[in-house]
């Protein structure tokens, strides 16, 4: 007995104490929200404790639907942008000198360890109408009125982008690099063009790292609240905001709770098929 | 062998490489002619990818020109140049199977589909691997994607196949054989080969000649006996095959012989070309050197038996010199040995021991060959 114990203590005192972390600030809290999705609200903005699925039905409004969709179309155009600008900067990076190749991904990790929420406020100065793009376009003569940047889809799309370009050139960047340069220089040598050198070769033995990259934005981009509010004023609602709302301002929190089990499944699902992907991969 | 007049394949002139201040290929002048196999050998380091990677377009020649049937290649790209790489990971694109593989030169020069279709059903049985059409290169061994790689290269019908030690990753016997296989497709093809190896045994036993390289430079380039029974320089006597190695100062010269001095002895041997008082260096092949417990005319080198080694076919003694320079000496089984320990003469055959200038001579002696080699291409 003691034995036994005495083997599997180890284990126990590593992996101990992440399991405690996990069930107290995972697992309980996402029982909690469970729970609460199947509670009905009160008229004070907490909860009763009456079982329905009253906030269930209430997900097939045609008014939520269209803003899934939206959030989903949004999410979708993030993942394209990105996946279109950042090709071209990984593939940059992938084939730098090694000894520069070190300070370009720091480069791009950077803004990393400054909060997000700072760094779209920096954006929000550069557009607004009284902000230095236009002020310098006005003193270069080039406008006469200020532009209206902020405040539209144009920039919510532009802040989504610029906040997660660096999730898809990450994953770009390693397939790109696990590339073997003779594979490249066979294709050539075998009568291939450069553009069909990237077609046929380089396109195809990226595609894992294109669809890592492509969760790796579709996911976060769907959660994200507080671009919509900086960049488009809150004109334009998606779940993330519609989540906020009902928890701190409509205070229907069995509604906020359903829309996150909405929001938790389809972010199970994208990492299911990311994960299968990936033993695929692995298996090449 | 390929003959003298026959038509030169790919010429370089005065090429040097220098990857920053690191000079990596010398003034490399080589005639290759048409239908030739060629076999570029040297050291690790010595340049041989190099020139490889120049004469297919993948790295820009630093000085001199590169000609391919006469015709400057310099401002032709990899994919604009009638000449086929094998590579030595072999480098088959992972994600096409055997097929898509082998046709994917023809795609891109937008041959039509039946004629690609034919052509690889070709290819398949040249390197006998038909019914693995569907197999991923990751389903086969080294030496099946070996085939591939040389069938994917041979279908575009180059001028020239360049190999950059091919076998280098195969084991042992499948080596052999597909040695045997690929001078057997040379042949029958008549296309022309350049083929990379540090395998010297390889190197002899495939090419019609041989280039010896060394720190960038073309030491020699010969037939493959030339280059054994009559290495020009020491480096190559050296690196070809084992070899005894005496440095030796010319004593006198009489008509078409000299004597010598070695540090061990003096001796007297046929030579022509070499004056009174240089330093020569006499290379003698093991299988060449010979002992004997009684003195030999013209010979005076004296030393010690110090061992015998049975390595299967042959006998091979080690003799101590006074000096303390050990030889190797190769005899057949039947040869009666001397007992250990006892004091011998050594000497050689007329023409066994070959004499070659040292360092100053040697340049004198490659500037010669260059003109010949130059002499030899141009008609
Ligand atoms: N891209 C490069 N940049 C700098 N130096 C290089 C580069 N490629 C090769 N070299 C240097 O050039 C020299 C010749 O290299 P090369 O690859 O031609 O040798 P090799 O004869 O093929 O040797 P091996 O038998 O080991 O393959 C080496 O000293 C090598 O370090
Ligand atoms: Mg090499």
């Amino acid at each position: 007995m003691i034995k036994k114990l005495g083997k599997k203590l180890p284990t126990i005192v590593m992996i101990g104490p992440t399991f405690f972390w996990l069930i107290l600030f995972v697992l309980i809290p996402l029982c909690y929200v469970i729970g609460i999705s199947f509670l009905t609200k009160n008229a004070y903005g907490g909860v009763d404790g009456i079982l329905s699925l009253q906030s269930y039905k209430d997900l097939f409004q045609s008014e939520y639907l269209k803003i899934f969709t939206g959030s989903l179309w949004l999410s979708l155009q993030t993942t394209i942008l990105c996946l279109i600008i950042g090709y071209p900067f990984a593939y940059l990076i992938a084939k730098a000198p090694a000894n520069r190749k070190k300070y370009m991904v720091l480069m791009i990790m950077l803004p990393f360890w400054i909060n997000s929420i700072i760094r779209i406020y920096g954006w929000n100065t550069l557009l607004r109408t009284e902000g230095v793009i236009n002020h310098l376009l006005i003193a270069l003569g080039i406008i006469s009125k200020p532009l209206e940047m902020l405040y539209t889809d144009g920039a919510v799309l532009l802040g989504m982008v610029y906040d997660l370009l660096p999730f898809t050139i990450l994953p770009l960047y390693t397939s790109i690099e696990k590339i073997d340069t003779s594979l490249l220089e066979a294709a050539r040598d075998l009568g291939a063009t450069k553009r069909s050198t990237f077609m046929k070769i380089i396109l195809p033995l990226t595609m894992p790292g294109i669809f890592a990259g492509s969760i790796q934005t579709f996911i976060p981009s769907l959660g994200l609240f507080y671009i919509s509010e900086m960049m488009g004023g809150g004109k334009t609602m998606y779940i993330g905001n519609l989540i906020k709302n009902q928890f701190l301002s409509a205070r229907n929190w069995p509604l906020g709770a359903a829309l996150s089990i909405i929001l938790i499944i389809i972010t199970l699902i994208l990492m299911k098929l990311y994960t299968r992907v990936g033993s695929l991969e692995d298996m090449a | 062998m390929a003959k003298m007049q026959d038509k030169v394949m790919i010429r370089l002139r005065d090429v040097d490489k220098c990857y920053g201040t690191n000079k990596v290929v010398k003034s490399l002048n080589l005639d290759i002619r048409e239908g030739e196999f060629l076999t570029l050998l040297g050291p690790s380091g010595c340049g041989k990818t190099t020139t490889l990677r120049m004469i297919a377009g993948f790295e820009e020649v630093t000085e001199g020109q590169i000609f391919l049937e006469g015709e400057n290649v310099e401002d032709k790209k990899p994919n604009q140049r009638d000449v086929n790489t094998v590579f030595q990971n072999y480098a088959l694109f992972p994600h096409m199977n055997v097929e898509d593989n082998i046709a994917f030169g023809l795609v891109e020069k937008k041959v039509k589909k039946p004629e690609i279709k034919r052509r690889v059903g070709e290819m398949l049985k040249m390197v006998q691997l038909e019914g693995m059409e569907k197999r991923l290169p990751a389903q086969m061994s080294g030496g099946q994607k070996q085939r591939v790689a040389i069938a994917r290269a041979l279908i575009n019908r180059p001028k020239v196949l360049l190999l950059d030690e091919p076998l280098g990753a195969l084991d042992l016997k499948l080596r052999k054989q597909m040695q045997f296989e690929l001078k057997h497709l040379q042949k029958k093809l008549g296309i022309t080969f350049i083929y990379v190896t540090h395998d010297q045994e390889e190197a002899l036993t495939m090419s019609d000649r041989i280039a010896v390289m060394n720190q960038g430079i073309l030491e020699q380039i010969g037939a493959p006996e030339e280059i054994y029974n009559r290495p020009a320089t020491k480096f190559v006597a050296d690196f070809i095959g084992e070899t005894n190695i005496f440095e030796a100062y010319v004593e006198e010269v009489m008509d078409g012989r000299i004597g010598i001095s070695l540090e061990a002895g003096t001796a007297a041997v046929k030579a022509a070309g070499f004056h009174k008082e240089e330093m020569v260096y006499i290379c003698v092949r093991p299988e060449n050197l010979k002992i004997s417990a009684e003195p030999v005319i013209d010979f005076n080198i004296r030393g010690k038996v110090k061992e015998h080694v049975f390595i299967g076919s042959v006998n091979k003694t080690i003799v101590e010199l006074v000096n303390g320079q050990e030889l190797k000496i190769t005899t057949q089984p039947d040869v009666e040995l001397l007992s250990m320990g006892s004091e011998v003469n050594l000497f050689w055959n007329e023409g066994k021991g070959i004499l070659l200038h040292t360092k100053e001579e040697q340049i004198y002696n490659l500037i010669e060959n260059t003109v010949k080699i130059e002499g030899g291409g141009d008609d």
